[in-house]
Order: C-alpha cells, then structure tokens, then sequence
C-alpha cells in the first residue's frame, strides 16, 4: 500500500510518496532533493523523532527546567529514553544547554537543559 | 509625565521586535529602545520548549528558548535598549507611545513606531460553546504557559478542541507526561495545523484525530466532568444524534490566532479585513505615517523563522523613512483571487521587487499559483500541495510588472491579482 507523508527535513514540506514493499530506486516519490529520500527511506525503516520534557531542579529559582534532545532516536525508544530523564534530579545553577544525560541508550544524543535556572528563591513566574 | 524623543520605539520584544531592534542596531539606528510587557524578552518562544524552530535560519533545530536567546545574545552584544515590565497602553497616530512601567507613566515621542505585538488565541467565549462554566478548560497557549513556564500540571485527562499547531504539540507535551489525550476535534474537514505536527504529535503516540468534530455540550461544576462531541455536517452544524459524552477534566481550544492590534486600532491604523492585521505595503508601512508593522501581528505565521526575516525587511524600510529614502505610497492594489485565504502586501509601489505572502483558502493538490497585472500573468509556480496551514511566499521582481504600472501616475493603476487553481 502507498503511504504518503510529509518530509519533515526542511519547511519545503515535499509530499513524499513511498511504497514500503518496493525497495531500491522508484521506492519514493516526489523528494525535491536527496535529503528528502533519505527522510523517507528512514522514516519507512527507523522513523526517528526528538522530545522536549521537564526535570526536577533543587534549590533553584524554578522547580523544574524544560529539556530537549539534541538529536532524534528510534521513535520505539521514546518511552525509555523519557524514563531515564525523568529518573533526573539537578541541582540549581543549571545552565542554558548542559548536558543532562550524554549518550541516551547508546544513541548518541543527548539531553540537554533548554535555558538556566539560577539558584535561589523561586520566582512568582515558577510557581 | 515624563517625555522622551525617540527614533525608533519597538513595541514587543518577541520573534519579531528582537530581529528588528538587532537588524536596525546593524544597521546605525542607535537611538531605539524595545518595550515589553512580560519580564523578559523573548515572547511566546519562551514557552515552546519542544524544537523545530531554526531549521531555516541557522539549519538546525532549536527549542524557542534557545531561538529567543540567539536574538537577545546578539541584542545584547549590540546594547540595544529593552524596557520589559514596561505594557504600552497608549498609541496615537502622532507616534506618542504611553508606557506603563514599575516607575510610573512614560511617554515617548517617536520618529518612527514598530508594532511587533504577536497576536492572542481565539477563546471559548468567541467560540459560545453552550455548558457550564467549570475549571479546567484552557486555551493552548494558556496550558503551555501552565505547564512550561510555571511548571503545573494542567490535568490528568483531556479532550482537545481544534487542531491548531499549539493544540497538537501540547497533546504531544501531556501525553509524555503521564496525562491521557483522548482525541482531537476539529470542525472543519481538515487539519489547521501543519502535517509535521499531525505526524510527530498525534500519530506517533496514537492520538486520534477527528475531523467534521466540535464539543457541543461541556459537564461539571467546580472541575470539568466530560465534554460532548458530535459530528457536524457540511455547514458546520453539529449533526443531531451524533453526540457522544467523553469524560475528562480538561478541555483544550486550539481554535486560532488572532493578531493583537487594539494599540493599532487607537492609532487610527487600518486593519485588513481577513488577517485582522494592518493594512501594509512592501514596507511594512501601515495606514498612519511612521507606523510600521511586521511579524504576527500583521499576519499569523506558520514558521518563526519567517517571522525573524519579515522583522529583518521591516528594518531595513524603516531605516530607509528614518533617511528620508523611502519612495512614496505606491497605488498597485494587489487581490486574492481564487483559492487564496489573504495576500499581503495589500498594496504595492511596485518600483523595487518585493515579497508576497499569501495563504491558500482550502487544501489542495497539484494547483498553480499565478499573479497576474492587469491582463498579463507576471509569475506562474506549480505547487503538487497547498495547505491553509502554510504560508507561501513568493518573491516579486518590479521589472516583471506590466510597464504601465511604473509610468502611469495619472491614471489609477492595475491591480495585483494572486489565483491558486488548478
């Protein structure tokens, strides 16, 4: 059966036509550029994705501090990957950017802290 | 009251009030100074934690946070001049802006005035969907606000209304931490967000999305019970019979944008009928001399990315009217035709090539895109989608307008006229 996705490389946004029995060439259709192949050729075999999330902080002006990834995993590895950062306790100064856990399950991204949380009082915003 | 002369005051200091402060500091205007409501800059980027934001602009992808933080950074580094806790409540057409600050009323007098305001989401009340009135109903931008910038926790069970982008990336958001999404329910036949976000929000995590769907009837008295969806028919009318009871403790409206222009509206600035945002040329000039407009609110943007560059264009015209060195209004009005939402600029002097955005009216496959001046068609792209979602741009180039355009002072110029058919 033909799926049809949107290539989420660039804001071009290429519809992409791929047909997941086929294989080689002909197997994606309508990538304006080699990039947008290979989206699609991963997003068949190994769709991968990031999320942003929250982790505890201490001490800091704001109980928690929002996290991304830096790089996308296999979207199947999305729940363990989250229960590893949730399992995190910081302790405030956090920085804009450190790296909160390197190498998630051996996929090579990382997570990272989004902005800084200074320490100190919590501020009328955090609450 | 105090008074200041300014040359450039810039009202917001979001996506769009950053790229232009940075872009007319690069560009010799000193004497600017950034006005923003909320105690730091950044505007909504600074609650959108997820990534995406960037990919254009710095080819990779960031979180809004981060985004926001390039701007400030670089703003910084140029030692333009922000004010925040600072809310303007008074515009008027001789660009004396009314600022309430922690010091009490300031006012300044301005060369120039910059609305870069953002815009607001659309409420339940503007939707009077009919039920009682129980905690726990929030729009998007609101339970964003909630759980990424004051760290609570919205609910435990919800219903979205809408498929607007906020919708769908907060659906993602509480589903990752721990809340039940139950659906979302759009009204009109199609997604409003982008497809990116139908993927990677909604199906990777199971979310149904349901279209020709509204909330019909809300239930509980101190916390939200449930919520009653129905199917509606063609006309949007909710189909009797077709309601069904979904219990839940929040409900979520992502049901649009609107550009926040009441500062605008005191200034005498014209609004265009369908963006709700002001009436602009191809730079950025509004209605009212002086005034200029870019960013959200002059039109809703999909990508920030756009909006950072549309601040950047502003700029530039704007550093032009501080040196006297804009040419004069131009005449060439320019229409949406068929299967186009809105285009902007609204009307075009059409002696320097220029950028139209514009947005398509319904979705559609394999259609052309054409403006035409007058009998010619000046420009012609094929395109295999278009989606309302996403805003086009297309550049305009003043040599390809209709000759009669440049030469005809005296007689009222040809219309712009921008179709999407197939």
């Amino acid at each position: 059966m033909l799926r049809e996705f949107t290539c989420l490389v660039c804001p071009r946004g290429c519809v992409l036509e791929a047909d997941p029995e086929k294989s080689g060439d002909g197997r994606v259709k309508g990538a304006a550029c080699p990039k947008g192949l290979l989206y699609a050729t991963q997003e068949l075999d190994d769709p991968r994705r990031t999320f942003s999330t929250s982790v505890r902080v201490l001490a800091g002006e704001s109980p928690l501090v929002p996290v991304r990834l830096t790089k996308p995993i296999p979207r199947a590895a999305i729940g363990e990957a989250l229960a590893l950062i949730h399992a995190i306790t910081l302790t405030a100064p956090v920085q804009a950017g450190q790296v909160l856990l390197s190498d998630i399950l051996g996929l090579g991204s990382e997570a990272i802290a989004v902005r800084s949380v200074e320490a100190g009082e919590r501020t009328a915003e955090s609450l | 009251m105090k008074s200041e002369k300014k040359a450039v005051v810039v009202i917001g200091a979001g996506p769009a009030g950053l790229a232009a402060a940075v872009a007319l500091k690069k560009l010799g205007v000193e004497d600017l100074v950034v006005l923003e409501r909320e105690d730091a800059p950044g505007g909504i980027l600074r609650q959108c934690i997820h990534d995406g934001f960037g990919l254009t602009r710095f080819g990779e992808s960031l979180s809004g946070p981060e985004y926001a933080g390039r701007f400030v950074d670089e703003a910084a580094k140029l030692g333009v001049d922000f004010r925040t806790g600072a809310s303007v409540i008074g515009l008027d057409a001789g660009r004396r802006v009314t600022v309430a600050t922690r010091e009490g009323l300031v006012t300044y007098e301005a060369e120039a005035v910059i609305l870069a305001m953002g815009c607001r989401e659309r409420t339940r009340g503007a939707l009077a969907i009919p039920g009682s009135r129980p905690s726990g109903v929030y729009t998007a931008g609101v339970a964003q606000a909630y759980m990424n910038l004051h760290n609570r926790m919205v609910g435990r069970r919800a219903v979205i209304l809408g498929s607007g982008d906020i919708g769908m990336i907060m659906a993602r958001r509480l589903t990752l931490e721990g809340a039940a999404v139950e659906g979302v329910y759009e009204i009109l036949p199609h997604a409003s967000g982008l497809p990116r976000n139908v993927a990677q929000c909604l199906d990777d995590f199971g979310i149904p999305l349901r279209l020709s769907h509204t909330v019909v009837d809300l239930r509980g008295s101190s916390r939200l019970e449930s919520v009653t969806v129905a199917r509606v028919d063609e006309n949007l009318i909710p189909i009797p019979g077709t309601g069904r009871e979904i219990p839940c403790d929040t409900l979520i409206l992502s049901v649009g944008l609107i550009p926040e222009n009441e500062l605008s509206l005191q200034a005498g600035v014209a609004l265009h009928p369908r963006t709700r945002g002001p009436l602009v040329d191809e730079f950025f000039r509004t209605s009212v001399e002086g005034i200029f407009a870019a960013g959200n609110v002059l039109q809703v943007h999909d990508l920030v990315d756009f909006v950072s560059l549309e601040a950047e264009n502003l700029a530039r015209a704007v550093a032009r009217h501080l040196a006297g060195s804009l040419p004069a209004g131009g005449g060439i009005e320019v229409r949406a035709g068929e299967g186009v939402g809105y285009v902007l600029p609204a009307r075009v002097g059409g002696k320097e090539d220029f950028t139209l955005s514009l947005r398509a009216r319904r979705p559609d496959r394999d259609v052309a895109l054409r403006i035409s001046h007058g009998e010619r068609i000046i420009k012609t792209i094929k395109f295999r989608r278009v989606l309302p979602a996403e805003m086009l741009r297309v550049q305009v180039r003043a040599a390809d307008l209709a000759p009669s355009a440049a030469g005809s002072e005296s007689r009222r110029p040809e219309p712009l006229e921008v179709s999407l058919t197939c």
